[in-house]
C-alpha cells in the first residue's frame, strides 16, 4: 500500500491524481488552503477506495508552518512513499508588469514557496533513503514568452531546482519527477478558449501516476508537448523575440 | 467561454455561454439571460440546450458523498456519471436500479428526464429510486426534496427538464447483484403479434426486456425483429462469458450521412439474419447487454454534419398493437427507415414526475438522419398517429414536436409551470410554450 502526501490537494490535477491512488487503495494525506473544498474531496476519496485520508490546511506562502505540516503528515502516514506538489496560480502577466508587489507575490506562490517546501522534503526523503517527489512545473518554464513570463520564470526556477535535487538524491534512492503539463482544462484556465491541444485533468493525472511509478525524471503531459517544446526551444532568440506567443 | 452547443442528435446547433460548476456549496452565478443545467449532453434534441443563454455545466460536481455497501444507498453529486457509479458499485455487489441505453449520463440528467430502462415493467423509472435530492435555485434557496419532504418540488424536479433549478446531489437506492454477468436470450420474431406475445410471456420471469425491429422491412416481413430478455446472472455463471468487445471510435464527422436508405436496408437485413437460430442463449458482461452503442465512441457522428432526429413515443395499452403496426407501416412507407428501432412494453407503475414520459403502454424509439423537410413531415405524421390515440413523445429525444401537442402529451404542464425557476429556461421549453 502506497502512502501519498499531496500539497495543493484541491487543484483539479491533484484531485484527479488522488482519485487514481484512492482506487489503488493507497493511504492519502491532503494539504490545501481551502478546508471546505477539502472536506468534499476527502469524503469522495474514501468512497473511491482510499485506505485512509488525512487532511491539513496550509497557505503555501506561510513558510514558517511548512515543517509542522510535514511533521503532521509523517505522523499520519508513518512513512511517505510519494509526495505530489501541485499548488500554483496563473498570474495576470500585465498586472505583474505594473506592480512589483504583485510580481513578487506571484513568484513566491509559484517558486519560492515550492523551493522552501522542497528543501525540507528533500532532507526527510534523503533520511528515509526511498520514495518519490513529484512536482508539477509547466511547459511554460521551458522558455520565456511575453504572455506569461512571470509564471514561466517561476516554473523555470522550480524545474532547475528539481534538476539539481535529482542529481543529489539519485544516489540516495529518491526519485525526483518533474511534471510539465501543457494546456489543461482546470479552474486555473477557466477563461481560456479551449482547442485541440487541451487535455483533461484525468488524462494528465494518469500520466503523473505512470511517471511516478516508473520514476521518470521529466515528463511532458500529454507527450506531444515534448515535441512542441523541442521546436520552441530550438528557435533562435533573434527570431523568437519577434514572435508573439 | 462561448461555445457551440450540440446535443447528442447534433441538431439543432445553438450558441450559449458555458459556466462550469465545481462546488456544490457555492451559489449559482447571477445573470440577465436564462440559465439551464447541463449534464453530459446525451439528450438528443434541444432539451439540454439554451440558445443565447447560459449552460451550467454540472460535470464538475462529481464527488461521491456517502455509500453504504451493506444497504446499497449511494449519495453523490449530480454530475457523477452512471459509468463511474457502475465501476464503483458492481465489484461491491450493486447495480443501478434503472439505466438508459448509454452509461454516459449524469445522475442529474437521469433525474431531470426521469429516464427508463429495459426493466421499466418491474422497476418503473429512475425517479422511483431517488430517495432524496437537493435543489438549488437561482435565488440562492436550497431545498432538500424527497418522497416525504418538499414533495411537490420533488415531483416537479423528477422529469423537470432542468427547469426547476440545479440538482446538486441525490441519494439513490441501488439494486443487489451477484456480479457483472447477465444471462440473456435473443428470440427472433416475424411480426408484431409475435412481439406482443413474447413480451407478455417474458415480463413475469425476466427483469429486462427490449426488442429491435427491422424498420426497413415491408410486406410480409413488416414488424419482424429480435426480442432480447435477460436477468442478472449468479456470481460464477455456468456458461463461459463472451469476451468483452473492443472499443471503436467514430474519429470524425463524415461530410454526408453514412446512414441512407441503401445502408439502412442492408444493415437491417444483416442484423436480422445474423441470428440464424430462432433462439440464442448467452452469458455476457452487463456492458454489451445494456450499452451496445457505448462500444462505438461518438457513433452519432455517422449521421454527418446535419445530425439526426430521434423519435420516441408511447401509446396506451388498449391501442398498442394496432398503433404500433400503423407507425411501423408509416415509417416503412416513408422509405427513410430507421437504423435503430427499439420497441418495449412499459409497466403500469405510475411515474412520479409531473412531466415524466413513461406511462403504461408500448414505446417505440427510432432515429432518422436529418433529411430536412421530408423527415420533419414524416415525424409529423407519426405525431398525428400518437396524438390520435392519447400517447406521448419523449422530450429527451425531441427537437421538433409542436407546443400544442406537447401540452396534450403532458397534461400536467400547467401545474408544473409553478415550479419553474424564473432564472431558468431551455430551447426546448421556449419552443413548446410558444
Ligand atoms: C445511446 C443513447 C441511449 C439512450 N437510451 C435511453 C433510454 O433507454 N431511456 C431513456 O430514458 N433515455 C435514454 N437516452 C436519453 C438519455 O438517457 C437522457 O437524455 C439523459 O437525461 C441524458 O443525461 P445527461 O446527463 O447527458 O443530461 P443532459 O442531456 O445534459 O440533460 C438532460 C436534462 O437534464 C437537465 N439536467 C442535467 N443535469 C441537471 C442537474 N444537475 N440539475 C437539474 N437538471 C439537470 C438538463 O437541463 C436537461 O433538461 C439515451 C441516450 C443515448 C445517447
Ligand atoms: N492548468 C494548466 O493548464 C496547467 C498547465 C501547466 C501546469 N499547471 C500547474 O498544475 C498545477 C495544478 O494546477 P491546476 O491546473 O490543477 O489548477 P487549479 O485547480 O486552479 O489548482 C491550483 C491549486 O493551487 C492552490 N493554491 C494557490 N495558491 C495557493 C496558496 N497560496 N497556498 C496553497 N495553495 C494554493 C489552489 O488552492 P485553492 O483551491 O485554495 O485556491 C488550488 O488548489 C499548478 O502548479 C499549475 O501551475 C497547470
Amino acid at each position: 500500500m502506497q502512502r501519498v502526501l499531496i500539497i495543493g490537494a484541491t487543484s483539479a490535477i491533484a484531485e484527479a491524481t488522488a482519485r487514481i491512488y484512492a482506487e489503488r487503495g493507497s493511504r492519502l494525506h491532503l494539504v490545501a488552503r481551502t478546508p471546505a473544498r477539502l472536506d468534499t474531496i476527502v469524503e469522495d476519496l474514501r468512497i473511491r477506495g482510499a485506505a485512509d485520508v488525512g487532511r491539513d490546511a496550509l497557505d503555501i506562502n506561510d513558510l514558517t508552518r511548512h515543517e509542522a505540516v510535514l511533521d503532521a503528515a509523517w505522523t499520519a502516514l508513518g512513512n511517505v512513499d510519494v509526495v505530489l506538489v501541485a499548488h500554483g496560480t496563473l498570474p495576470d502577466q500585465k498586472a505583474c508588469e505594473a506592480s512589483v508587489e504583485t510580481a513578487m507575490a506571484e513568484f513566491a506562490t509559484n517558486a519560492t514557496s515550492t523551493i522552501a517546501l522542497l528543501t525540507l522534503l528533500a532532507n526527510r526523503m534523503e533520511r528515509a533513503g526511498r520514495g518519490t517527489i513529484a512536482v508539477i512545473s509547466s511547459v511554460a518554464g521551458d522558455r520565456g514568452r511575453a504572455s506569461n513570463y512571470l509564471y514561466g520564470s517561476a516554473k523555470a526556477a522550480v524545474s532547475t531546482f528539481l534538476g539539481g535535487l535529482r542529481q543529489r538524491l539519485s544516489k540516495r534512492g529518491v526519485d525526483i519527477v518533474t511534471i510539465k503539463p501543457g494546456f489543461v482544462d482546470t479552474p486555473m484556465t477557466r477563461d481560456f478558449k479551449k482547442g485541440a491541444l487541451w487535455a483533461k485533468p484525468d488524462a494528465v493525472a494518469a500520466g503523473i501516476v505512470k511517471a511516478v511509478d516508473k520514476g521518470t525524471p521529466v515528463v511532458y503531459l500529454p507527450w506531444f508537448w515534448f515535441a512542441i517544446m523541442t521546436v520552441i526551444r530550438a528557435i533562435p532568440e533573434f527570431i523568437f523575440k519577434r514572435v508573439s506567443l | 467561454m462561448h461555445a457551440t452547443g450540440r446535443s447528442w442528435g447534433r441538431y439543432p446547433v445553438t450558441t450559449e455561454k458555458v459556466i462550469t460548476l465545481s462546488d456544490r456549496h457555492a451559489p449559482l452565478p447571477t445573470s440577465d439571460v436564462p440559465m439551464l443545467p447541463l449534464g453530459n449532453a446525451r439528450s438528443y434534441g434541444d432539451s439540454c440546450l439554451n440558445d443565447g443563454g447560459i449552460l451550467l455545466a454540472t460535470r464538475g460536481l462529481d464527488h461521491y458523498m456517502a455509500f453504504d455497501p451493506a444497504t446499497g444507498v449511494l449519495t453523490c453529486e449530480s454530475g457523477v456519471l452512471f459509468s463511474d457509479i457502475l465501476d464503483l458499485v458492481v465489484p461491491q455487489g450493486w447495480f443501478l436500479p434503472v439505466t438508459p441505453g448509454t452509461r454516459f449520463v449524469t445522475v442529474g440528467g437521469a433525474i431531470a428526464n426521469d429516464v427508463h430502462g429495459k426493466n421499466h415493467h418491474r422497476a418503473g423509472s429512475f425517479g422511483h429510486h431517488v430517495l432524496a435530492l437537493e435543489l438549488l435555485r437561482t435565488d440562492g434557496t436550497r431545498m432538500r426534496c424527497s418522497p416525504d419532504e418538499n414533495t411537490e418540488w420533488f415531483d416537479a424536479t423528477i422529469g423537470g427538464l432542468g427547469l426547476t433549478g440545479v440538482i446538486t446531489w441525490a441519494t439513490i437506492q441501488l439494486r443487489r447483484v451477484a456480479g457483472p454477468w447477465m444471462s440473456t436470450e435473443s428470440h427472433r420474431f416475424t411480426n408484431l403479434d409475435e412481439f406482443f406475445a413474447l413480451s407478455r410471456e417474458s415480463d413475469r420471469d425476466y427483469e429486462y426486456t427490449v426488442s429491435w425491429i427491422d424498420c426497413a422491412a415491408k410486406g410480409n416481413a413488416l414488424g419482424r425483429g429480435l426480442f432480447s430478455r435477460g436477468n442478472h446472472a449468479p456470481a460464477s455463471p455456468d456458461r463461459r462469458p463472451a469476451a468483452p468487445a473492443r472499443r471503436l471510435a467514430m474519429p470524425l464527422t463524415p461530410p454526408f450521412s453514412l446512414v441512407n436508405p441503401l445502408s439502412l436496408r442492408a444493415f437491417n437485413q444483416l442484423y436480422y439474419h445474423r441470428q440464424r437460430k430462432p433462439v440464442v442463449h448467452a452469458t455476457t458482461h452487463y456492458a454489451p447487454f445494456f450499452y451496445p452503442l457505448d462500444g462505438i465512441t461518438q457513433w452519432n457522428r455517422m449521421y454527418g454534419p446535419r445530425g439526426f432526429l430521434q423519435y420516441q413515443c408511447v401509446v396506451p395499452p388498449e391501442a398498442s398493437e394496432a398503433t404500433m403496426a400503423e407507425l411501423v407501416r408509416t415509417i416503412a412507407a416513408g422509405g427513410g427507415g430507421s437504423f435503430l428501432a427499439v420497441l418495449k412494453q412499459f409497466g403500469d407503475r405510475p411515474s412520479r414526475g409531473l412531466l415524466s414520459f413513461p406511462r403504461p403502454g408500448a414505446t417505440l424509439a427510432l432515429d432518422f438522419p436529418n433529411g430536412g423537410a421530408p423527415t420533419f413531415a414524416l415525424l409529423d405524421r407519426l405525431d398525428a398517429i400518437v396524438d390520435g390515440v392519447g400517447g406521448a413523445v419523449y422530450p429527451a429525444k425531441d427537437a421538433r414536436m409542436s407546443g400544442e401537442r406537447f401540452r396534450r402529451y403532458f397534461p400536467r404542464w400547467e401545474a408544473f409551470t409553478r415550479f419553474i425557476d424564473p432564472g431558468m429556461s431551455s430551447s426546448f421549453w421556449r419552443r413548446v410554450m410558444e
